[in-house]
């Protein structure tokens, strides 16, 4: 099969400004992938299907990935001028400082699909794409279209993940029922407070239980201040 | 009751077989317990193997499994109630007529199990419908589930059918429905059924 370099010139032929780049992989299995642009998605994945040489006619699996908002904290060296005394005198110096500057990297929902091929007998490929944002743009175009496998795996993927695929022909929830408002996979997700018996409580789930009974306490002493 | 068991087998010497409708009725129920077909998760499979010759559920009266709750006596929740299902399952026993009686298979159906921190695991079926035995496993073994099911047979055979403790369906005061949860926006609403579950108290 091709190597991931050569795909992505590949596309870029077929489809000019696609815009692919290409997603190292550091580990031993070296499995790197491809990022798509949305806007080019549905070509890029048509492409894929129906090159002669790639026909990746079969897509075995479909994934999100959230990526929450990352604060980096990273040294910059800064050039500034500052009053000295030298010598007696007070000159102008240009001085070289380090600092630490914290931004925040913003966070974005990602899926993640592996193509294979079955008639060529090789795969996988795997093709990635991201949204704007983890809030308001969570629109992805849908693979549905070129391959009927991603169907339920998408309808996963907005489930839990909470990623809009535009263009899935029945695009419900999946796994949690209809009037159910949270995406659980998000690692922001909390976990409604069900915490009442634990009878082997360790690590998260016993802050959490402890929380649980501290509540209870505090509502249990409210109402005694109240009764008195 | 009335008949002492040294007077009891001396009379069958003599070919006079003495009874208590008490004794007569509950030997009846308890070995005509029909069970609902239906399973949950991989419960399920020991359950059909428990039905099947090696283990053969039959020598105790339960071989009908019924496809409606209306024909039912017996709920094995066999495999994790997901918060998705488990509406569906008390709505399942609400249907059943009386006498009705609810066993709880295996890790999951009983607490959670393994899935208990999951988003989508009830934590316990017994949070919202009566449970009279529970079974430990993941899964339980064929042998668990016979043992589950004597100890009801057990339970059903001490029952007085007057007074206080008698089964349900001779207790025009008793519960035989109870509320089904909502699926809301986080969770499932209520929690857990109020009278049915209280938090137990943990002993350490």
């Amino acid at each position: 099969m091709k190597t991931v370099e050569e795909i992505k010139a590949a596309i870029e032929t077929a489809i000019p400004g696609a815009g692919v780049v290409i997603v190292p992989n550091p580990s031993v299995s070296g499995q790197h992938s491809l990022r798509i642009t949305p806007a080019h998605a549905v070509a890029v994945a048509t492409f894929l299907r129906d090159d002669a040489e790639l026909s990746l006619d079969f897509l075995s699996n479909a994934t999100g990935v959230d990526w929450p908002d990352k604060e980096v904290s990273e040294k910059v060296k800064i050039t500034r001028t500052v009053t000295k005394t030298v010598d007696g005198q007070e000159q102008q110096v240009e001085e070289t400082v380090e600092e630490t500057q914290k931004r925040v990297v913003p966070g974005c929902l990602e899926t993640v699909c592996h193509l294979f091929s079955v008639s060529k007998g090789h795969g996988p490929v795997v093709i990635r794409m991201k949204t704007a944002n983890r809030t308001d743009q969570v629109e992805l175009p849908s693979l549905t279209p070129i391959w009927r496998s991603a169907e339920f795996q998408e309808r996963e993927i907005f489930d839990l993940f909470g990623i809009v695929f535009t263009g899935h022909p029945d695009l419900r929830r999946l796994l949690m029922w209809d009037e159910f408002k949270d995406h659980p996979m998000r690692r922001d997700y909390v976990e409604p407070d069900d915490f009442e018996y634990e009878p082997t409580a360790h690590d998260e789930v016993l802050t959490r239980a402890q929380e649980h009974q501290a509540k209870l306490a505090g509502m249990a002493a409210g109402q005694e201040g109240a009764g008195a | 009751m009335a008949v002492d068991d040294g007077l009891k087998i001396e009379l069958g010497k003599q070919g006079v077989f003495v009874t208590t409708i008490e004794e007569l009725y509950n030997w009846g129920r308890k070995n005509s317990i029909w069970p609902m077909q239906f399973g949950l998760a991989c419960c399920a499979i020991e359950m059909i193997a428990t039905t099947m010759a090696r283990y053969d559920m039959a020598r105790f009266g339960a071989e009908v499994f019924r496809p409606s709750p209306r024909q039912a006596d017996l709920m094995i929740i066999s495999g994790t109630v997901t918060k998705k299902m488990a509406p569906q399952v008390v709505r399942l026993y609400n249907q059943m007529a009386e006498p009705k009686y609810v066993i709880a298979m295996g890790a999951c159906a009983i607490s959670g199990g393994p899935f208990k921190q999951g988003y989508n695991v009830l934590k316990g079926i017994d949070r919202y419908i009566p449970v009279d035995v529970h079974i430990p496993g993941c899964p339980p073994r064929p042998e668990a589930l016979l043992h589950a099911f004597m100890t009801l047979q057990k339970k059903i055979d001490e029952q007085p059918l007057t007074g206080e403790g008698r089964p349900r369906h001779l207790d025009a005061e008793a519960q035989s429905e109870f509320p089904v949860p909502v699926q809301g926006e986080h969770d499932l609403e209520p929690a857990s059924n109020k009278g049915v579950w209280t938090v137990p108290v943990v002993i350490r």
